[in-house]
């Protein structure tokens, strides 16, 4: 059970970076962009082989980065040149990157077993300072990652305050009024997409690493489960601010995790139900919160009446019990 | 690529020979905009009346860049602009939208509002879009709007009131004291008092900071009162232009009468307000 929410844990905070990426895409550019599903796949791919033809586990993750960052600069592309509707441009990039991805990698999966890794790495480091390779490997995981997540949480709440940043937030409220503050809006979605799937990649290239394998379809459904983290992390802990909703999002990519994995501890489900599992989590959190609205105001509204009644009665008595007479006798 | 204008001693904003058809060729073919020539001299205050469907937005969009003409050319400041793109070109036109939520960014707070205004006129970089002392500059020029804004910077622009919303896009539209300033109908959807008020901002602001300013409104007094030059536009014309020294003495009655003896016929604007 523990191991289990550990894992979950671990896990939830490499894909956080994902979730943040989905969060700069959909939330704040407002483009709902299933480059992701690929993307992802591209950010393990690219790491993968490259760690397994030596280069540096660290080198192959930065690069893993640079490419998400080209495919979600082709879906940009795509939308503003193109002049290809938002949706299809995300589509029609995750089925090229399908094809790309197995020219990557040469084959449909690549594992990483006894490979060096960043994960590898963080545990040989413990070890040298005197830790049991156990606790090592487990808390040097947790830790390096919560610092990795930490720093593109940083880097995106800075960036959303600088004036290109500004300006992209803009270019997903409101297009027409920041390009009439001289604002390019085609090149500020194709950088917002870039930097979105960029983060993508990478958390696709730490979850190839951790998961000691690469593989064509690990990237099914991710856009979902990005989405899922956002919407929970949202309904969760607000949106009041961005570091704020940043923060939510991290945190709902780790309860997401932490749900999935004790709803796969029931009896009756299998491993392949997660993505039905996902579906059904994103449905009520779609759901739940405007049912809740809902409730709340039919009982506001019916309080009002109430009041309102109250006062009718109150203002009658005061009239004189004549009046109430002769309006019951109406 | 555009180079940016140097800011001359004598801003001004010419349009020669502009045509604007919609659909050409099509059984919907709508000539929005023919042979309109027209010049503006630093600091003109020029107001625009029309009929519906007379091309005034239009021509608004053609200036912006937000539509090319078909033939024609528009110079800012003595450049040639006419296929320039509306976001090179709008680091020297600001503009007021007829729609209060049109020209702000509601999910964005006040000050990163101002902030995306105040950075029309570079380019734009990596530095933080409020500091400290932009944040000083803006409560200053929130302050001219006398409606407590200042103190509310901090606020979603989506929460403020139509006419809040509108005196801030004004402010966002020409506190960078741009080139050119259009306004189209921007009062126009305001109650009385509020449309009031954003006229008379309007008043103050453009005097200000001396604007070359093109206003289209509805409201014929208004247009009477304020600026400097009239012009009135119909079925993609400009039928008749009011210097500095004919609009002293013009009177409503006057222009109703003017467009009667030009059209033979009554003017056509289901939404004129002749008082
Ligand atoms: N994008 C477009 N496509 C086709 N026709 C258009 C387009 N924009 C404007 N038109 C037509 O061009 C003509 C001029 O429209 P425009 O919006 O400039 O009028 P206006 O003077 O601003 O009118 P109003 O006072 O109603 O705002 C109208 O007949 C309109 O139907
Ligand atoms: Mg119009």
């Amino acid at each position: 059970m523990l191991t289990a929410i550990t894992g979950a844990i671990e896990s939830g905070i490499i894909y956080a970076i994902m979730a943040l990426g989905v969060y700069l895409s959909f939330r704040i550019l407002d483009f709902p962009d299933l480059t992701v599903d690929g993307s992802f796949v591209t950010g393990a791919a690219v790491a993968a082989t490259l760690i397994v033809s030596g280069v540096h586990p660290l080198v192959a993750t930065c690069l893993a980065l640079f490419v998400g960052f080209i495919a979600g600069c082709m879906t940009g592309l795509l939308h503003t040149m193109g002049k290809i509707n938002s949706l299809l441009s995300g589509i029609l990039m995750m089925i090229a990157l399908y094809s790309i991805n197995l020219r990557i990698m040469g084959r449909s999966n690549v594992p990483l077993l006894n490979q060096e890794t960043i994960f590898t790495n963080v545990q040989e480091w413990g070890t040298k300072i005197g830790l049991e390779p156990a606790v090592a490997k487990t808390w040097g995981i947790l830790l390096s990652m919560t610092l990795l997540v930490l720093l593109f949480k940083w880097f995106t709440d800075w960036f959303l305050q600088t004036e290109i940043g500004l300006a992209i937030r803009a270019t997903g409220d409101n297009p027409r009024m920041i390009r009439s503050f001289s604002a390019n809006t085609n090149l500020l979605i194709v950088l917002g997409l870039g930097l979105s799937n960029a983060m993508v990649a990478f958390s696709g290239a730490l979850i190839a690493q951790y998961g000691a394998f690469a593989d064509v379809g690990m990237g099914i459904g991710m856009i979902i489960i990005g989405l899922a983290s956002v919407i929970i992390g949202e309904a969760i802990f607000g949106t009041k601010t961005i570091a704020r909703a940043t923060f939510a999002v991290i945190g709902g990519a780790i309860i997401y995790r932490i749900v999935v994995s004790l709803a796969l501890r029931a009896q009756f489900l299998e491993t392949g139900d997660v993505k039905l599992i996902t579906a059904c989590i994103v449905i009520l959190a779609l759901v739940v919160p405007q049912m809740v609205r809902h409730q709340r105001e039919k009982k506001y509204k019916e309080e009002k009446r109430r009041e309102r009644a109250q006062a009718f009665v109150a203002a009658a008595a005061e009239r004189g019990e004549g009046d109430v007479a002769v309006k019951r006798n109406l | 690529m555009w180079l940016l204008l140097p800011k001359g001693v004598k801003g001004m904003l010419q349009l020669k020979g502009i045509y604007k058809i919609f659909h050409e060729g099509t059984p919907d073919e709508k000539i929005a905009l023919q042979n309109i020539n027209l010049t503006l001299q630093k600091g003109d205050f020029v107001t625009i009346i029309g009929s519906n469907g007379a091309g005034k937005s239009t021509l608004m969009n053609l200036i912006s860049g937000v539509l090319f003409p078909d033939e024609g050319t528009i110079s800012i400041n003595g450049q040639d602009v006419t296929m320039m793109p509306e976001y090179v070109r709008s680091r020297y036109i600001g503009r007021v939208f007829q729609d209060p939520m049109a020209g702000t960014a509601p999910n964005m707070t006040i000050e990163e509002n101002l902030a995306m205004a105040y950075a029309r006129r570079q380019k734009r970089t990596l530095r933080r879009g409020v500091t400290k002392k932009r944040r000083d500059d803006f409560r200053e020029a929130l302050s001219t709007l006398h409606l407590g804004l200042e103190n509310r910077l901090q606020t979603k622009v989506g929460l403020l009131s139509g006419g809040e919303r509108q005196a801030l896009s004004l402010l966002m539209a020409t506190f960078t004291e741009p080139d050119i300033l259009l306004l189209d109908e921007h009062t126009a959807a305001l109650d009385p008092a509020r449309a009031e008020l954003v006229t008379h901002l309007t008043k103050e602001i453009v005097a200000r900071y001396q604007l070359t300013t093109l206003m289209v409104t509805h409201h014929m007094q208004q247009a009477i009162d304020l600026g400097n030059r009239l012009i009135m536009m119909d079925k993609g014309q400009i039928i008749l232009e009011v210097d500095e020294h004919e609009k002293k003495s013009l009177t409503v009655e006057k222009l109703l009468a003017e467009f009667r003896r030009i059209r033979g016929e009554q003017l056509a604007s289901d939404r004129a307000v002749l008082s």
